[in-house]
């Protein structure tokens, strides 16, 4: 199989390593190879940060350059576009519409640009675009945004759910295991 | 069994598969989570030193006492431990010594870019460089056999994205060692006669290393066209892999120092055209030119920055796509300091008061960006106290009323006490603040000296901040909260104007520690705010701006009232 890469996008402290390290159980125990590229250290104080997943036969590169994300997962629009470039022709975007103004944005220095979701759509790419603050408090808890996109995603892979569930109890302590699995669930049957 | 691990993780499992018994570290990223991961070993002493010079130093005592030791820091933390390096180059070891040095090509969190392969030259010293999890975990391991083979200490030279990039490695079991200690007054002291008879056991041992390094297995051809030949490592020959398959030969060297010259100059003769794929300073290349073998290098790849696929697939001539972009600016996305760091209200205080602020190594820089734009100088760890020193020495009484060092905790255990050893010897009249959040946090919550707790977190020896600075002969050393401006704004106006060095320490937890309990966020109430925006300047994530009013962000504010201080009208409250 040809390498498949996504890429997690967003601000700094949103929860994406455990997004990364999910998708990464998840793929090793369906028998690829798999590599998986994160930031720590400074950009993690609220900057923008991204994690690279890919997998297949063999994955070399721990990276994912412009033009080849297969999937963007997002967890907050403005970084949808920021990292927009990385998509591949025909890919798909899976993003929280949760706006989080960078410091430019909050002195002035700079706009938050309007209507990102519509702008993305009028270019022909797929995007699903949620709520996805709102989708993890009704499943319990703020910071299972992570995974109601995680749900969502699983939408276009053809991994059983059975995995999938496996992945997150190995990942989640149990006593959030419920909330994440309802996150999951309100991601997964999200319709546009 | 197959395992998906981090690249700082499989190390550690090399060094306890190798049967390590010692690690002393300094954090640095990227190189931290590798003694973090050690610590979960119960069959290893695992510590954070308080830099990472007195790391190795520990480490070698380890190997002197005959256990396989260990030591790892950032690429500006062999710096530090530099001096130890190069003369334990000379002594040798008794049980395996292995450094890893982790560099961070890109600058993702570092002060400079500092290709660390010219210590293993200048220190003539065997480098090995692995290029993914496997070989981190395999290479620890092989480091030990080469270091006792040889009677070196042996580096292991990590990047960003080996060390931060999770792939699939096999671990195996652990075996135990050790060896006994030996009295060896000629090997083990160097005073300049002993030196002398161990610098040629060097040079010697250099030549032995070089013919090592020609059959090494991790040194190793992939041979599949003489089209193009390309000699590589570390995370570089991943990316030359992504790019050409099959349809380049490869060169790939799993030992960056000493280079083999038999194995390249074979390879060199069976392609048509040869080019050295490396990050940063072209040491490869230059090894190869020194052979009389022509090849592309620096002509052809930027000596700057970290590399990709696209960049190297571009740079041979290759199409990339470029992606689509929106028409829209995106604003950038700086890192910021958090909601609730204890170091805003501090460094709201010293931009009131238009102070000239020499700072350090930490969270703390980030007091250099808008809206603070309070730091002027952040050079390496420890430099605020000595620059602040020599800046007062210069310029005398304008200086010394508005100059400060800002220097956290972690970071004047690490280097800054000798600094403020000379303010209070050498008498400059300067204020030195270090910032006490008790932890270090830029690294991600490791303890230090001053915290009162091991790596383990349990209790150790702590350092009192307060009684060390008195004792060093400041007489002048406050505690000042940093979530009280007026407090902060007092303690600056009174220490910048007495006629002595002070100390001033601002105290309060880091806001991320899950030990801190915080009260409910604020709210802003929409009638009494009048839009002035005195709460923006402080630079806080979760305030901005919607329709004219302030408006906070309840999932990122942990209620810590600094901008409630700053507002004219009362208008930030709580929920009733």
């Amino acid at each position: 199989m040809e390498t498949k890469n996504i890429i997690i996008v967003g601000v700094g402290g949103q929860g994406s390593l455990l997004a990364s390290k999910i998708l990464g159980h998840l793929l090793l125990n369906e028998g690829f190879d798999v590599k998986v590229s994160e930031v720590h250290g400074m950009s993690q104080r609220g900057g923008s940060v991204i994690t690279y997943v890919r997998f297949g036969d063999k994955v070399y590169s721990p990276v994912v350059d412009k033009g080849q994300a297969d999937f963007i997962v997002s967890f907050e629009i403005l970084e949808t576009a920021r990292w927009l470039s990385y998509l591949k022709d025909g890919g798909q975007i899976v993003t929280n519409t949760q706006q989080i103004d960078p410091m430019p944005v909050i002195t002035g220095a700079a706009e938050y640009p309007a209507n990102l979701v519509e702008k993305i759509r009028a270019k022909g790419i797929k995007i699903d675009a949620m709520d996805c603050l709102t989708l993890a408090r009704q499943a319990g808890s703020q910071k299972a945004v992570n995974i109601v996109l995680l749900g969502r995603l699983s939408h276009y892979f053809k991994i059983s759910e059975t995995a999938w569930q496996n992945s997150l109890k190995a990942n989640v302590p149990q006593k959030f295991l419920e909330i994440n699995q309802r996150a999951f669930e309100l991601g997964k049957n999200f319709s546009a | 069994m197959k395992e998906l691990m981090l690249g700082n993780k499989a190390l550690a499992r090399g060094l306890w598969e190798a049967g390590v018994k010692f690690v002393s570290s300094y954090p640095g990223t990227p190189s931290t989570e590798i003694t973090e991961e050690a610590v979960k070993f119960d069959d290893i002493y695992c510590e954070w030193a308080p830099n990472e010079k007195v790391a190795m130093e520990s480490a070698f005592g380890a190997s002197l006492a005959g256990r396989r030791a260990f030591c790892g820091q950032k690429h500006v933390g062999l710096n530090v431990a530099a001096d130890p390096l190069f003369t334990l180059s000379y002594t040798g070891v008794n049980a395996g010594l292995v450094v890893v040095v982790a560099d961070d090509a890109g600058m993702h969190s570092s002060q400079n870019e500092q290709d660390s392969r010219h210590y293993a030259i200048a220190a003539k010293v065997p480098m090995l460089e692995p290029s993914d999890s496997a070989e981190a975990l395999n290479f620890a391991k092989l480091a030990y056999e080469i270091s006792e083979e040889f009677d070196t200490p042996v580096l292991i030279k990590m990047c960003t994205r080996v060390a931060h990039s999770q792939s699939v490695v096999e671990t195996g079991e652990r075996k135990e060692f050790s060896k006994t200690y030996e009295k060896n007054i000629a090997k083990y002291v160097m005073m300049p006669g002993n030196a002398k008879r161990r610098h040629p056991i060097v040079e010697e041992r250099t030549k032995k290393l070089i013919d090592y390094a020609e059959t090494t297995p991790i040194n190793r051809v992939e041979f599949f066209t003489d089209e193009l030949g390309i000699i590589t490592s570390s995370t570089c020959y991943q990316y030359v892999k992504e790019v050409f398959g099959e349809s380049a030969s490869v060169l790939k060297l799993g030992m960056i120092n000493p280079l083999p010259v038999e194995l390249i100059k074979n390879f060199a003769a069976r392609v048509k055209r040869l080019v050295v794929v490396e990050e940063l300073d072209p040491i490869i290349e230059t090894h190869v030119k020194s052979l009389g073998i022509k090849v592309e290098g620096a002509e052809l790849l930027p000596r700057i920055d970290e590399f990709s696929q696209n960049l190297i697939a571009e740079k041979f001539g290759k199409k990339i796509s470029a992606g689509v972009t929106l028409e829209d600016a995106i604003p950038a996305r700086p890192p910021v300091m958090c909601a609730g760091c204890p170091h805003r209200g501090l460094f709201y205080s010293l931009k009131k008061r238009k102070c000239t602020v020499l700072g350090d190594i930490g969270c703390y820089t980030l007091g250099a960006v808008p809206p603070l734009s309070t730091i002027e100088l952040t050079l390496c760890m420890g430099a605020s106290i000595g620059a602040t020193h020599g800046f007062n020495k210069m310029l005398g009484k304008d200086s010394e009323s508005k100059t400060v060092a800002v220097i956290g905790d972690s970071t004047f255990m690490h280097s800054g006490m000798t600094g403020l050893a000379n303010v209070a010897y050498n008498q400059s009249n300067s204020t030195v603040i270090i910032l006490d959040n008790s932890i270090t946090g830029m690294t991600g919550h490791q303890q230090n000296p001053s915290t009162g707790l091991n790596i383990k977190g349990d209790p150790a020896g702590k350092i009192d901040l307060e009684s060390l600075c008195r004792a060093m002969g400041i007489n002048r050393v406050r505690v000042v909260d940093p979530y009280n401006l007026k407090e902060c704004d007092a303690a600056i106006k009174e220490e910048l104007a007495a006629q002595e060095p002070s100390v001033i320490i601002s105290r309060r937890p880091c806001a991320l520690l899950k030990t801190v309990k915080h009260k409910p966020p604020l709210h802003v109430d929409k009638d009494k705010c009048i839009g002035c925006k005195s709460c923006m300047k402080i630079g806080c994530p979760a305030i901005s701006m919607k329709d004219g009013k302030a408006v906070v962000d309840q999932t990122q504010c942990v209620g810590c009232e600094v901008c409630s201080q700053l507002c004219p009208k009362k208008a930030f409250a709580r929920e009733a």
